[in-house]
């Protein structure tokens, strides 16, 4: 494992690159394909609000598979994750147009831990909303 | 109804073997945009020290998730799953997951709780390779909504 950020050059409060992620109903049919979670609230307005949703709403682990990216970027080696969690707070509404939704993403380093590991906390929002929350992943750096 | 509290601590069989191959990383991580070359480019993931090209950290979930499948339609459990929604998901890793990994899966239901009429059902999937060694556990909150609760949740 090879991170490129130095374990010495973080503090506490340190903050990663924030970075914002499209998602369009077409991101929606390929993150379903390339899952395996075919859910209809992802892809069928109808069905979405059926079940009382508002609209179609991306999957949760699309949404975490984002968030953990402002982390693996950062560090350029994802196989550097030790833990990663997150609660589901809020749906990401995907809305039937060419822009679709944002989910921006920022995060920080909120612990320096044993064997130059780091929790960085992550916030991601959609709409103005929180839509993760204790979203926390640990990371070892170089 | 609240689900039987004996299910705790219930271990289900291991999964048959799971095959991950190089192309069904590649598509995962064109699925969630990530163009990070260790997912796709095995010289670039021998640089990192990888034998093989890794996968995405959320990748292993749609193997676990259907590993939880067991747990989900037991019926002696009785969780309906009509009314399911996923609360937390969490990862521990010893490694990443990487092409040519044979996965199995072993789930755990770890706590049932009842909270405000809504099932929570905690569902531990671990990922071991086919050396036996503990790739990653994934632990899984899903929550039964009350019948009667205001739907629309993630």
């Amino acid at each position: 494992m090879t991170s490129k950020i130095a374990y010495e050059d973080v503090e506490v409060g340190t903050e990663l690159p924030a970075q914002t992620f499209p998602v369009t109903r077409a991101t929606l049919v390929r993150y379903a394909g390339a899952s395996g979670d075919f859910n209809p609230i992802h892809w069928n307005e109808r069905f979405a609000r059926e079940v009382g949703l508002p609209d179609v709403i991306a999957h949760g682990m699309f949404t975490m598979a984002e968030a953990i990216r402002v982390v693996t970027d950062w560090t350029g080696d994802p196989g550097a994750v030790v833990d990663y969690g997150v609660r589901f707070t809020k749906p990401v509404v995907v809305p039937n147009d060419d822009k679709g939704a944002l989910i921006e993403v920022s995060g920080k380093v909120a612990a320096k831990l044993d064997d130059n590991t780091v929790r960085v906390d992550l916030t991601a929002m959609s709409a103005g909303q929180k839509v993760l929350g204790m979203s926390r992943a640990v990371v070892r750096l170089g | 109804m609240a689900l039987d509290q004996s299910f705790v601590g219930r271990t289900y069989p291991p999964t048959e073997p799971y095959e991950v191959g190089r192309e069904k990383i590649r598509e995962f991580a064109e699925a969630v945009g990530d163009t990070n070359a260790v997912y796709t480019d095995p010289e670039a993931a021998k640089a990192l020290g990888y034998s093989d090209v890794i996968a995405p950290p959320t990748f292993v979930f749609s193997i676990t998730f259907r590993a939880a499948g067991q747990v989900v339609e037991d019926p002696q459990l009785g969780l309906d799953y009509s009314r399911v929604v996923h609360g937390d998901q969490k990862f521990a890793y010893r490694r990443p997951v990487r092409a040519g990994d044979r996965l199995t899966v072993t789930s755990t239901i770890e706590a049932i709780k009842s909270l405000a009429g809504n099932d929570v059902i905690d569902i531990r999937g671990d990922v071991h390779d086919e050396a036996g060694e503990l790739v990653v556990s994934a632990l899984t909150k899903l929550v039964a909504r009350a019948a009667d609760a205001a739907e629309g949740e993630a």
